[in-house]
């Protein structure tokens, strides 16, 4: 009979067998991190979505739509409804069983287009509710406030609707992702269309909302329209939020400008645009051409503020549900179907931006925020709309297709605000991201303190 | 000179909305003694009586055509306007004349509504410090304004001018200068609408018997209530009036400002300053200064003021009632022993 003899030397090496043993699968078997925590990865069956969206203040309406789009998203990550523009998106990873088999849960929160309220509400969805990522935001400020939060607390912020050049310019964050277009964008699409309608001796006066959206706005269309040989007359920067723009107006009717551009979103667009027509801008002769008005970003909620007034103003969109895309059809069919209503641009970008969170974790096959951030950077992808897309590495700006739009003259009923203009191709207006600056910082992994 | 003249019509027109506003939030203040931060939401509720009117009027009975499809493939709506269809050219003259025609369902309606909401809930308010009253009525501002958001969203619903008034004035005409000066009609219109309601709520005031009792129980309740009249009564009227005041300004502003839910509140702030620098309790101080912190705020935002003090059109009003409150602590014409207790 055999005795066991465990001695001191034998102990030591069956401790270091075992440990190899242990720690194998995590260095021979791809994907398994162990050790990789990153904040809120989820433990049990579910995963949680944080959509911070406006629901109170001046981008209600918009922040609306974006919920309603997320909502829908979730419904597709979990197999429910038609699917939506999973059928068409080119990736055929996500299967419909959420995502790496946990079922999508979300906790909303109100931005109320203040960066504090934002800031605020994100840190509770991430600190208090678990969420893995933070998707949603109107307005540029709101989203660069919670993009430098969520890079400090490690997770990823898929940006919703946010059209400065800052948001992956200067302010450009690791964590921080934008599939909505920017004014630099902007600018390059209208300008030629803009020189082609009014020709290219113009006078142009801006008028331009006072915060870091405005200011690239007008920075952005002041190069463009420049470049195609307009002058500029002024650019005044008005208060966010003045309601009465006429102190503003009057000084543009004898300024000798011919255009006038209103770098103005939402509420103040709807309002400064409708005075501008009572002002009598419209029918106004200046320098013997007609006086236009330019409202470099346009979106459909805006459009139907405005009602009249956008009639035959261009501008620009990120998205219109009109395309004539595989991916804008089926996903306009599955909203409309849901909301009875077609989705707005606010929509589309919430919409693919859950979507694409979802596929790159799929893709990935992880929740660990380093390994999804390299999922995302460099992603080519089309089917959710906007065309072919590429989710640029060096700055996180998507770039696809712009769209120049212009108000409709005859509209058929009250969706129908907005014509496309041009489709203005991806390579025109994709630029060397070092004009814009800014930083990306690390991928390093935070576990939420 | 032309750009003066056009800052001073700017001025004028935002001070009478202004001066409308303060008005009824002195009249409220000097009666019942009530700072009343909901007078903004009355602004505002005004202006949506307006928004159901023209809803009202161009409602329409949605059919299902089956024959066409929607793009997201379900039957398509088709939408037939009721009102016009059933009252013809009139019902088109009615839509037309929307806004000016709500002037004259505000009325009624502002007044039940200030009513109610003296005896239902501020009353009770009447002997609680005015931080109380302040809270109660900023509570009940943001109810009303999240009701409203809650049924109409919150972005701005339009309403048009008539379209007699939808043009521009030649105002430069009058100073020989041609057409330098093209000014909207709708805001002229305004400006007189609001110079007449002032005129009609002063006479009230001054040539009516019961003006002159509310008069006389702003200067002495006490005493008026011991000569037998219930002061109590008149005083509710007083606030269902300012009420009405604030819902017209509102009505017959829609045409300049597209209606939101939050459209109270912004008005509100500037209008107690407006309030303040005239003189917690004074009308003529809150027209006064309604109009003159309209045209300082006007000749603030010229690029030629502007590109000396970069900024001044955002604190103008605020530096002005720094300066008045500091070198007249009382406002414009404010009384002695006004809140001073």
């Amino acid at each position: 009979m055999s005795k066991l003899i465990i001695n001191r030397r034998g102990l030591l090496k069956a401790g270091a067998m075992g440990g190899v043993v242990l720690a194998a699968p995590t260095h021979f078997i791809r994907n398994a991190y162990a050790e990789d925590m990153s904040c809120n990865m989820p433990t049990g069956d579910t995963v949680v979505f944080g959509f911070n969206v406006p629901q109170s203040g001046p981008y209600a309406d918009e922040g609306a739509d974006e919920l309603k789009a997320y909502q829908l998203a979730v419904k597709h990550l979990n197999g429910e409804g038609d699917g939506g523009a999973l059928a068409t998106f080119s990736s055929k990873a996500l299967k419909g069983n959420g995502v790496l088999g946990k079922k999508v849960a979300y906790v909303t929160g109100d931005t109320q287009t203040k960066s504090d309220a934002a800031r605020d509400s994100a840190k509770r969805m991430i600190e208090k509710e678990g969420a893995i990522m933070i998707t949603g935001g109107s307005s540029s400020g709101v989203a660069v406030a919670v993009q430098s939060l969520c890079q400090d607390m490690g997770v990823i912020f898929m940006a919703a609707l946010t059209h400065s050049n800052d948001t992956t310019g200067k302010d450009k964050k690791r964590y921080g992702f934008r599939q909505f277009f920017n004014a630099y964008m902007s600018g390059v699409a209208l300008g030629p269309v803009l020189a082609e309608a009014y020709g290219k001796d113009r006078r142009a006066y801006h008028l331009t909302a006072d915060y870091t959206w405005g200011w690239t706005q007008e920075e952005s269309i002041k190069n463009a329209t420049e470049a195609q040989g307009w002058e500029t007359v002024n650019a005044v920067r008005t208060p966010l939020g003045a309601g009465d723009f006429s102190q503003y107006l009057t000084p543009v009717l004898n300024s000798g400008a011919d255009v006038l551009i209103l770098n103005h979103y939402g509420k103040d667009m709807v309002n400064s645009l409708t005075q501008a027509v009572q002002f009598g801008m419209r029918e106004k002769q200046v320098n013997g051409k007609n006086f236009e008005i330019v409202v470099p970003l346009f979106s459909e909620l805006m459009a139907e503020g405005a009602g009249d007034a956008i009639k035959g103003i261009y501008g620009t969109e990120n998205w219109n549900w009109q395309l004539d895309t595989a991916g804008t059809k089926a996903f306009v069919q599955s909203y409309g179907k849901e909301y009875g209503a077609p989705p707005s641009q606010a929509a589309q970008v919430a919409y693919s931006q859950a979507i694409l969170y979802a596929d790159a974790c799929e893709r990935a096959g992880t929740f660990f925020a380093p390994e999804v951030i390299k999922a995302l950077e460099g992603f080519e992808f089309d089917g959710l709309g906007n065309g072919k897309t590429l989710y640029r590495d060096s700055d996180h700006q998507c770039f696809h297709d712009v769209l120049v739009v212009q108000g409709k003259e005859n509209p058929k009923d009250k969706y129908d605000t907005l014509e496309i203009k041009k489709i203005v191709p991806a390579s025109e207006v994709t630029y060397d991201p070092a004009i814009f600056g800014g930083d990306l910082g690390p991928y390093d992994a935070k576990t939420c303190g | 000179m032309d750009a003066l003249i056009l800052q001073i019509l700017n001025g004028l027109d935002k001070g009478g909305a202004y001066a409308l506003i303060a008005l009824g939030l002195t009249l409220v203040f000097g009666t019942l003694g009530v700072v009343n931060f909901a007078h903004g939401a009355l602004f505002m509720l005004g202006a949506f009586c307006a928004v159901t009117f023209n809803k009202f009027l161009t409602l329409e009975t949605v059919t299902l055509d089956p024959t066409q499809q929607t793009p997201w493939g379900t039957a398509m709506e088709i939408r037939t306007p009721v009102v016009e269809a059933y009252l013809g050219d009139f019902g088109a003259v009615l839509i037309n004349y929307s806004v000016p025609v709500s002037v004259l369902l505000a009325i009624p309606v502002m007044l039940v509504i200030g009513i109610v909401m003296e005896r239902g809930l501020i009353r009770h308010f009447y002997n609680r410090p005015h931080a109380d009253q302040i809270l109660v009525t900023f509570g009940l501002a943001i109810v009303i304004q999240e009701i409203i958001k809650h049924y109409f969203g919150a972005n701005p619903i339009p309403q048009s001018a008539p379209a007699m008034f939808s043009g521009t004035a030649q105002v430069g005409m009058l100073f020989g200068l041609g057409d330098a000066i093209p000014y909207p009609w709708w805001r002229l219109v305004y400006l007189f609408f609001s110079l007449a309601v002032i005129g009609l709520v002063f006479a009230f005031l001054q040539f009516t018997t019961y003006g002159m009792v509310v008069r006389a129980g702003m200067r002495d309740r006490e005493t008026v209530g011991l000569l037998g009249i219930d002061i109590g009564r008149r005083f509710t009227v007083v606030f269902g009036i300012a009420a009405v005041v604030a819902g017209v300004a509102g009505v017959m502003y829609t045409p300049v400002l597209p209606p939101d839910f939050h459209m109270g509140m912004d008005f509100l702030v500037l209008s107690f300053v407006v309030v303040v620098v005239g003189g917690m309790g004074s009308l003529g101080g809150a027209v006064a200064a309604g109009f003159l912190l309209g045209i300082l705020q006007s000749f603030a935002s010229m690029n030629e003021v502007k590109s000396i003090f970069p900024g001044i059109d955002q604190i103008i009003i605020y530096l002005v009632a720094v300066v008045i409150l500091l070198t007249m602590p009382r406002g414009l014409m404010g009384r002695k022993g006004v809140m001073e207790d």
